[in-house]
């Protein structure tokens, strides 16, 4: 069995892309996800791969571009104000169909905002995020381990379809350690980049050009129902969702991810030393969001849904959608970097449920 | 069952984070959940630094330490912070050299202890963290001794092992 | 039949999308008659940015990147250092390298990044029809300084290679025209040399090519390369402004 090691969220992002086999990491600092950086800067000369660290967020995302479209695996960091800056070429990847791997280690805003644990990049990370229809796959981990994990999974998501995925975590995430384990991983089957990727002819005949831009119409309306067909298998085959205490009848379920997802468990437990059964509904994958976890609970909850989340309010809107009418959906939040304790999130339980009686 | 939940807290600069580290690596290595998460952003600049450290055998959810088994103070904000977070019955290891003012509360066992002295009769007054540290595990049984000390000889600086060894020995005896 | 003239290995045979009288066929004829000299056509990969040369992508025949607006200095950067035994040039306009994408093209520079930079530089944004560009001249008409460029209100043009040669990272840079045969002949030579810099290595190496656009400036062909030669010469000197290898024996 593999060695448990204490690691800090962030730097375990860094050492599961190098497990992944990331080439190039081009990165820029910003609280609070600078350890990723500072860890590959570290790491990658010694194993003969690519740091860099780059003028800004736009030009470290362009870098991924490059690294990307010549077909090595690329990845960079940010935290939300950066990720704002790389959306231009994040659209660009997505318009591209280039695979690479963005991680936000979210921080609250709107600006400049604060550097506290926030989780209000929702909107931004599962609705697109720059310009034009596109989708990233977004993945939640709520745990450092979960970290290790599904940086590795995003790479090979992002190879199967040709497309950028997002680890998004929050600022308690990437500071906090855990014991991780970096388990042995089959290798996944993967189409060759071999097709598309712009490296040099090295005698093929046709040159392969990295590209989004489509001045007819026509092109760009069959490369966006291209690119839609891809979400659509994406949907079907990459949900990923974890339901907690929902095995029987529940008076309530709670919707969250990541850090907070956490503080929720604790408080279902302290709701059922009072004799309220709770469930919780842990997307981990934000886009595709797990609509069909809903279906499992539809008919058990009593009282319906509450959405729990670092914002004022985003995800929520995908609760609603996923419930469609049939059970009521509540909200609690908090913002800026605050943090609810259990207590509160069970007390908004019971506010809510006792309203609905 | 084995569960608790601490805090360290302090200035920055007085190890307040590497107790936190160490305990957390004593409790993995002895197989139970552990958790550490700092405080961190520019307050971790020169002001004051705490962590939260949870060690159980049952799964963890949230990382935060609202409700805390232990803390353990080295300034005098530290204390007026955190002494309403320490839950009933609960421990409160406090630097007596550091923080001069008394503990107001009376539900909970309170252990004052002269770090600052003792850590420099034993030579260096860097070392006073591991006062603390040795003192909070002799009163919680959260590791064993052993544990933590191979935790320090794993992941500490080879030069000080010996001198933070006989300060957690010697945090353990005065509460003995 | 002896063969006199031929199509360029390095372009592809395929019509462009470029004005009349337009010396930017000039100047891809001149990268891909390079790439072919040098035998790297099946090594190189370029980088076409945004603004008249968006569509270059289509005429060279190594592998091509479109880069967004600006960016493609750090497009290029990913790509050398994923591979570094390639070739990698970037192909860029005036707005694209000295407006929007300066902070890229600085610190290629500065980072002695081992790629090569053709900037095309007409003193106007062509593509989006004629607006001021960061090499706008003072006085020069255009569509967004309609009573000539006032550089009380709307500052002054850049010399991008002399700023560029004041960085330590820059192997090799020169500023060329094509307004004659004679020059043409000499920016080949600029040209061919910053690729070879590049193989050897050397570092980051850019050549300026002052060029014209009779569309946007509304001038005919001759009256535009007239123009440049009473113009932008002046503002812009030609010739060598920073070169590593000066000094060595040749």
């Amino acid at each position: 069995m593999p060695d448990k090691v204490l690691m800090k969220g962030n730097e375990a992002i860094g050492e599961a892309a190098i497990h992944a086999g990331c080439q190039c990491f081009f990165g820029y600092p910003i609280t609070p996800q600078t350890e990723v950086a500072a860890y590959m800067s570290r790491r990658m000369p010694k194993i003969g791969r690519v740091f860099l660290q780059a003028e800004s967020e736009i030009a470290a995302i362009n870098m991924v571009y490059g690294a990307a479209g010549s077909g090595v695996r690329a990845m960079t960091s940010s935290s939300s104000p950066g990720i704002s800056l790389k959306q231009e070429g994040i659209s660009y990847i997505a318009g591209a169909e280039l695979p690479c791997v963005i991680v936000n280690i979210v921080r609250g805003g709107p600006g400049l905002g604060g550097i506290q644990p926030a989780q209000s990049d929702y909107f931004q990370a599962t609705k697109g995020g720059g310009h034009g229809d596109y989708r990233l796959v977004v993945l939640a981990p709520s745990s450092v381990q979960e970290m290790v994990d599904l940086v590795q999974d995003a790479f090979d998501i992002a190879d199967k379809y040709r497309n950028p995925v997002m680890v998004m975590g929050d600022g308690m995430l990437g500071q906090m350690m855990e014991p991780v384990e970096f388990k042995e991983r089959k290798p996944a089957q993967l189409p060759s980049k071999d097709e598309w990727k712009a490296d040099g002819l090295k005698g093929r005949k046709e040159h392969h050009v990295i590209n989004s831009l489509y001045l007819k119409p026509e092109e760009l309306e069959n490369q966006n129902l291209k690119m839609q067909k891809k979400y659509a298998k994406i949907k079907n085959n990459e949900v990923r969702y974890e339901m907690y205490n929902c095995e029987k009848d529940v008076d309530f379920v709670l919707v969250a991810y990541g850090t907070i997802s956490r503080i929720c468990k604790n408080a279902i437990k302290l709701l059922a030393e009072e004799g309220i059964n709770v469930g919780l509904i842990r997307p981990i994958t934000l886009w595709p969001f797990p609509e069909k976890a809903f279906e499992e609970v539809i008919d058990k909850t009593k009282y319906g849904f509450m959405s729990v989340e670092l914002s004022c309010g985003q995800m929520v809107e995908d609760v609603k959608l996923a419930s469609n009418g049939r059970k009521p959906v509540y909200f609690y939040g908090r913002t800026g970097g605050m943090v609810p304790s259990p207590n509160e999130i069970a007390d908004a339980v019971k506010r809510n449920i006792g309203g609905a009686k | 069952m084995a569960h608790q939940e601490i805090i360290f807290a302090g200035f920055g600069g007085q190890g307040i984070l590497s107790m936190g580290k160490f305990l957390a690596y004593a409790g993995m290595d002895e197989e139970l959940n552990v958790s550490w998460l700092p405080s961190y952003g520019p307050e971790m600049r020169g002001g004051t630094a705490n962590c939260s450290v949870i060690l159980t055998n049952e799964n963890i959810g949230s990382p935060i330490v609202t409700d805390a088994t232990a803390v353990v103070v080295m300034n005098r904000p530290s204390l007026d912070k955190f002494e309403n977070v320490v839950i009933p019955n609960g421990l409160l290891i406090v630097d007596s050299d550091l923080v001069t003012r008394d503990v107001n509360r009376d539900d909970i066992t309170v252990i004052r202890i002269p770090a600052q002295t003792i850590a420099e009769q034993l030579g260096s007054k860097k070392i006073s963290n591991m006062i603390l540290l040795g003192a909070l595990i002799e009163k919680t049984n959260i590791v064993p001794m052993e544990a933590l000390l191979k935790a320090l000889k794993e992941h500490g600086k080879a030069q000080f092992y010996d001198l933070n060894k006989a300060a957690l020995e010697k945090g353990a005896e005065v509460v003995r | 039949m002896e063969v006199i003239f031929q199509r360029t290995k390095g372009l592809l045979d395929v019509p462009t999308h470029y004005c009349p009288g337009c010396t930017h066929g000039i100047i891809h004829r001149l990268v891909g008659e390079t790439l072919e000299e040098l035998n790297v056509i099946d090594k190189t990969v370029g980088v076409a940015p945004v603004g008249c040369s968006v569509l270059a992508y289509n005429y060279f025949a190594c592998d091509m990147f479109e880069a967004a607006h600006g960016r493609a200095p750090a497009v290029a950067t990913g790509i050398k250092r994923s591979h570094p035994d390639s070739v990698v040039f970037t192909y860029q306009g005036d707005g694209d390298l000295a407006a929007i994408g300066t902070a890229e093209i600085v610190h290629a520079a500065t980072r002695g990044e081992n790629i090569t930079t053709i900037f095309v530089n007409n003193c106007i944004y062509g593509m989006t029809g004629g607006q001021m560009a960061p090499t706008t001249l003072p006085g020069q008409v255009t569509e967004t300084t309609p009573y000539g460029r006032d550089v009380k209100q709307a500052g002054y043009p850049i010399r991008v290679s002399e700023m560029l040669s004041t960085l330590s990272g820059a192997a090799y840079v020169e500023r060329v025209s094509v307004d004659s045969v004679p020059n043409i002949l000499k920016a080949k030579k600029a040209i061919k040399k910053a690729f070879e810099l590049q193989l050897q290595g050397a570092g980051f190496t850019m050549i300026e090519v002052l060029s014209i656009c009779p569309t946007n400036w509304g001038l005919s062909p001759l009256e535009a390369l007239k123009w440049l030669r009473d113009n932008m010469i002046p503002y812009y000197p030609l010739g060598v402004k920073k070169d590593i290898t000066a000094g060595e024996a040749k």
